[in-house]
This record gives C-alpha cells, sequence and structure tokens, in this order.
C-alpha cells in the first residue's frame, strides 16, 4: 500500500478531519447550509460505499442501486404515517425490507452478465420507483412528509442538526470499515475472484452464485440504511429519491471516486455534490457543463480522483 | 367487445413504436456492443425536431421529414464526437458516458425550447376515426402508427438480411477486424449504423409526439420499456425485438385497461382500486422475471446463432 506521507494519503486524513470539525466550524459562526449540505453528502456518501461493494469489488454493475434508497426511506415514512414512531422498530423494518428487495432482485438478475445485469436491475429499480408512486394512500407522485424523525431513547434526538451529523458521519465510517473488512476476508476474495475469472472461482469449488448474492443483499441492506437516514434528513420521501437518475449519480460516485478503493466512494461524493453546488451557482444549466464532464472523466479518468491522487505519488 | 378491439389495437400501436426504440438499441448493441442510455434523448429530439419544425412549415408531413433528417443528423454527430471514442471500452463506461449526455442533451432542450413541453397538432386528415370493423371506429392517426412501423420492421428486414449494406452490417456484427481487413470502411459503417438508430429513436418520438405531450425527460421512462424489451427479447436480435416489443405492448396496455376490473372480482373494490396501478405497472416486469428463469439470454439471443 501506499506511504504514509503520500499524497492521496495527505488529500485523505485532511477531508477527513474536515468532516470531524465541520460542525464546530457551523457552531463558529459558519453557514448553516453546510451543515444541511455535507449531512446530505454524508448520507449519499454511504449509499455510495455499499455500491462500491458490488460495482467496484464485485464487478457487478448494478444500476438499481437507488431503488433500496427509496424502500428504505418509505419503510421510515410509512411506519410514521402509520403511527409508529420508534426507531427501533423502523429501521430493523427498513433494513429487512431492503435487504429482502434485494434478494430477490439478485437471485433473478445474478443470473445473467454483462449488460443483461445492467439492464435488468434498471428494470426492476424502475419497477419499485412505480410501485410507489402508484401508493395513493402514502402520497403517490406527491411524496410523503414526515411530521416526526425515529425515535430513540434518552440522548439519541435526531432532530438536533449537528447530532444527526455526527450519527451520519458514525454510521459512515462504520460502513466503511465494515466493508473494508468484508473484502480482506475469506468471502470477500472469493468475491473478487469471482469479479476476474467466474468460470475459475467456479471450478475450484466455490458456489459464486451464492457468494455474490449474499455480497448483493449486504450492499443492499446497507443502502436502505441510507435510505432511512435520508428520510430523517429531509424528513419527507418521494418517489423521485429512487428514480433512475440517483442510481446513475451513485455510479457516478463510485467511478469519479475510485473503484474499489476504502475512501473512493466518499471522495466521489463529495466530489460531486459539490461540484453540482459549484455549477448550480454559476449557471441555472449547469447540467450542460456536468454532463459532457463526465464524459470527460469516462475517456481519460478512469481511475477516478483517487486514481489521479495515486499517480501524483509516482510522478 | 368494441373497446377490448380498440384496446387490443392501442396495445398493438404501443408495442410496435416500443419495437422502433428497442430496434436502434439492440442493433447498435449487437453490432458496437455499445450500450446506449441516450437512445432516449434521440427519441426526445425527434418529438421537439418534429413540433418545431411542423410549427415552421406549417406543414405536418414536412415537420416530420426534416425531423427524421435532423435526428440523423444528430445521431451521426453524437458518434463521431463521442460514440467512438467509446468503443472496445468497458459496459460500464458507455453507461457513465451516455448517461453523461443524457444530462447533457436534457439540458440543452431546456435552454433552447424552455422547460415547458409543445404539442404538435395533428392535420385534419389524420385527426379521424375510421372504421376498422362494422360499428368499430379507430383513430386514422393511431391506425397510420401501425401501419408506418409495420412498414419500418419490413424495410429494417430488408436492409440487414437482403441488401449489400445488411450483409456488412452482419458481417461487423461477427468480426469487426476481419471486416475492417477486407477493405471496408467500418467507421463510416459504423457512424450509419448509428444514425440509423437515431433515425428509428427519432421516428418514435416525432409520432408518439402527437398522442402525449412534448416534454423534457419523455425519453428516458420509455427506454426502460425498451431495456426490457431487448432483455426479453435478447440482446442484438431484431427478431426478438418486435415479437418482444409486441408482447410488451399488449401486456401494458391490456393490463392498466383490464386488470383492475380483475382485480375487482378477487378483492374488495377499495383494496383494488388501491393495488390495482401499482400491480398493472409491475406485469412487464413479471413478464421479465419470468423470461429470465426460463431464458436468461432472452427469447431470441443474437449470440446463440
Amino acid at each position: 500500500m501506499s506511504g504514509w506521507l503520500s499524497v492521496r494519503a495527505i488529500a485523505i486524513v485532511a477531508l477527513l478531519l474536515a468532516l470531524v470539525l465541520l460542525p464546530v466550524h457551523v457552531e463558529l459562526g459558519g453557514s448553516r447550509f453546510l451543515l444541511t449540505l455535507f449531512t446530505r453528502i454524508i448520507i449519499l456518501a454511504l449509499a455510495a460505499v455499499s455500491l462500491n461493494l458490488i460495482l467496484g469489488y464485485g464487478g457487478m454493475m448494478s444500476f438499481g442501486h437507488a431503488a433500496y434508497l427509496g424502500i428504505g426511506g418509505y419503510a421510515v415514512g410509512i411506519l410514521a404515517h402509520e403511527g409508529v414512531f420508534t426507531g427501533f422498530i423502523q429501521w430493523p423494518v427498513a433494513l429487512a425490507a431492503s435487504a429482502l428487495f434485494a434478494l430477490v432482485i439478485g437471485a433473478l438478475s445474478l443470473r445473467t452478465r454483462g449488460v443483461y445485469f445492467i439492464m435488468i436491475t434498471l428494470a426492476f429499480a424502475q419497477m419499485a420507483y412505480y410501485v410507489v408512486a402508484g401508493l395513493a394512500r402514502y402520497g403517490g407522485d406527491d411524496g410523503l412528509t414526515i411530521y416526526k424523525r425515529s425515535q430513540f431513547i434518552a440522548p439519541i434526538d435526531l432532530s438536533n442538526k449537528v447530532q444527526f451529523y455526527y450519527i451520519c458521519l458514525a454510521l459512515l465510517f462504520g460502513s466503511m470499515y465494515l466493508v473494508r473488512r468484508i473484502v480482506n476476508s475469506r468471502f470477500g476474495l472469493a468475491i473478487q475472484g469471482a469479479r476476474s475469472n467466474d468460470t475459475r472461482m467456479r471450478a475450484i469449488g466455490f458456489p459464486t452464485y451464492r457468494y455474490k448474492l449474499v455480497c448483493f443483499v449486504i450492499a443492499g441492506t446497507l443502502c436502505g440504511l441510507s435510505g432511512a437516514l435520508i428520510a430523517n434528513h429531509t424528513d419527507f420521501v418521494s418517489p423521485a429519491m429512487m428514480y433512475w437518475t440517483r442510481s446513475g449519480d451513485l455510479i457516478i460516485m463510485v467511478v469519479l471516486g475510485g473503484m474499489g478503493s476504502t475512501f473512493g466512494p466518499l471522495v466521489g461524493a463529495v466530489a460531486l455534490l459539490v461540484l453540482e453546488e459549484v455549477l448550480s451557482s454559476i449557471t441555472e444549466y449547469w447540467q450542460i457543463i456536468l454532463g459532457p464532464l463526465l464524459l470527460l472523466v469516462v475517456l481519460f479518468a478512469r481511475g477516478g480522483i483517487d486514481g489521479l491522487l495515486g499517480k501524483v505519488r509516482h510522478g | 367487445m368494441t373497446l377490448f378491439i380498440e384496446q387490443c389495437l392501442n396495445g398493438l400501436q404501443f408495442g410496435l413504436l416500443l419495437f422502433l426504440l428497442a430496434a436502434g438499441l439492440t442493433l447498435v448493441f449487437g453490432i458496437m456492443d455499445l450500450v446506449n442510455l441516450a437512445h432516449g434523448s434521440l427519441y426526445m429530439l425527434g418529438a421537439y425536431f418534429a413540433a418545431t419544425f411542423a410549427a415552421w412549415t406549417g406543414s405536418f408531413v414536412f415537420g416530420v421529414v426534416l425531423a427524421l433528417g435532423a435526428t440523423l443528423m444528430v445521431g451521426m454527430v453524437v458518434e463521431v464526437v463521442a460514440m467512438r471514442r467509446l468503443y472496445g471500452r468497458d459496459h460500464l463506461d458507455h453507461v457513465l458516458g451516455t448517461f453523461g449526455l443524457i444530462l447533457f442533451f436534457d439540458e440543452l432542450v431546456r435552454l433552447v425550447w424552455g422547460p415547458e413541453g409543445l404539442t404538435l397538432p395533428l392535420p385534419s386528415w389524420l385527426n379521424t376515426s375510421v372504421p376498422i370493423l362494422p360499428g368499430v371506429d379507430y383513430s386514422a392517426y393511431k391506425l397510420s402508427i401501425i401501419v408506418v412501423t409495420l412498414a419500418v420492421a419490413a424495410f429494417l428486414y430488408v436492409l440487414v438480411m437482403r441488401t449489400r449494406i445488411g450483409m456488412l452490417i452482419r458481417a461487423g456484427a461477427s468480426n469487426r477486424e476481419m471486416v475492417g481487413a477486407l477493405g471496408v470502411n467500418i467507421k463510416l459503417l459504423y457512424t450509419l449504423v448509428f444514425g440509423l438508430g437515431a433515425a428509428l429513436a427519432g421516428l418514435a418520438g416525432l409520432m408518439q409526439a402527437p398522442i402525449l405531450t412534448v416534454q423534457i425527460g419523455m425519453g428516458e421512462n420509455i427506454l426502460i420499456l425498451a431495456f426490457v424489451i431487448t432483455v426479453i427479447g435478447g440482446i442484438g436480435s431484431i427478431r426478438g425485438a418486435l415479437v418482444a416489443a409486441i408482447f410488451v405492448g399488449f401486456i401494458d396496455t391490456l393490463g392498466r385497461a383490464f386488470f383492475p376490473d380483475l382485480l375487482r372480482m378477487v378483492l374488495s373494490p377499495a383494496a383494488a382500486s388501491t393495488a390495482a396501478p401499482a400491480l398493472s405497472s409491475m406485469l412487464i416486469y413479471l413478464l421479465m422475471a419470468v423470461v429470465l428463469v426460463v431464458k436468461p439470454e432472452g427469447l431470441f439471443s443474437a449470440s446463440g446463432k
């Protein structure tokens, strides 16, 4: 691995420090908006971390990852709408529902590979989108307002913005650690082996289908957690949060940051969402810049930001 | 009964329209091995061009012809500027690159035409209904869509299976280096194929324009359906796309029309009206799931041949 003083290591430590100290800056008179923006970034980074597990390490090009954001979010939203406010029920239900969806979708999609897999995950996520948009009782297309955030025991209060920020950050770090542990375990090595050569892995006796399915379900569950956080962050869930362009955003974060690296998804999420903020403050038509920029990244900076930082060290 | 016949024709019309989109998608994938998410943007552009040109020239037919030419040109320019550099790359690169193109085109359309949609009014000679059976009238325009798409499907078949260009296209699909080595200008061929796919998407978009409004993002929802069709039909197979498109068109249309009534027979009316919209939009995805379980490579997989 890279040395402690490489450009990449310094950049990442600086980013982590900045994230940890951001609420302090805001308390000392910084803009409140920063706290909201970065809470959102951290939650979406958590989703990107989960996608990185299957996309970066497992080579499974899921284009339907936003579905779990929606399912996790709607689990919280629907339970709150029905009068169940305790997070000890809401969150486990959010995770379980995402895991179940991932299990069904994964079991079907993993029978195929390559471009079929991309299209099928996309189609199933879009199905979930239409189903949710058709739930007239829960707002349908217009979405569902959540009047009360998830309730936990006394010291934990999600309505406190600073506390909520740190809870999200802790969950993000926790999931990054979890993914790292998974990837370096025997299970994770088998998954990575299946990415490089599925046939060979099967030939030496690994049931890769089951391994990949378990990996797919873990990623979906983690992303469901991210969805439950978003619902609490915006106090609102709508079908738009699981629209397929959101899945595209998540893929961009992973690729932009650097696929198959621990910090890549976080770097990518920060880079993409900050870039969006900056561009949209310059022009109303900011996507006209972002689109071609993406194409350029794909064509010329394949390793993402993580790859670029790695190159600086060598050069 | 009248309603049933009408809905069947609607299903056929929608299916054939989807075929135009899916054919372009599967053609480009089968030959260039390129996943093109921006296909829906070309569909949208076709509709916008048609609405604009028809308003300028004051003639529906001129508008349609000019719009077809314009989407063909846009398709070829996009191929030369961007797509050409993506051939031979990872599919993930295609997905990301063309996703960038979607953002670009959506925003470009918003910049040029504004955020509110356009309409493409039908000329009076199409805006009537004709009797197709004694006592059953059907929209002349929808009928003409069926005729046009069937003609295009026949044209595609002849083009790919019976002409020299089609022979080169098929040859290029199975071994591009060899075709290039035999002195065929493979770059030009690819540009033409991509342009053809774009024009097909544009045709689908402009034909749908008088029925729905012309708006930003109109291509994205229907693109997903085109994906479902290519998956069901088998990627790279035009025949598979045709069969799957008609299937999907029927199931989607008939499902939306009659499924709520069927559900009402089994469930209480209140439960049925809650569940029906969600369930009927799931039908085609269930069809896809069933096909995948039975034949993971699609019904008419091109790789099997």
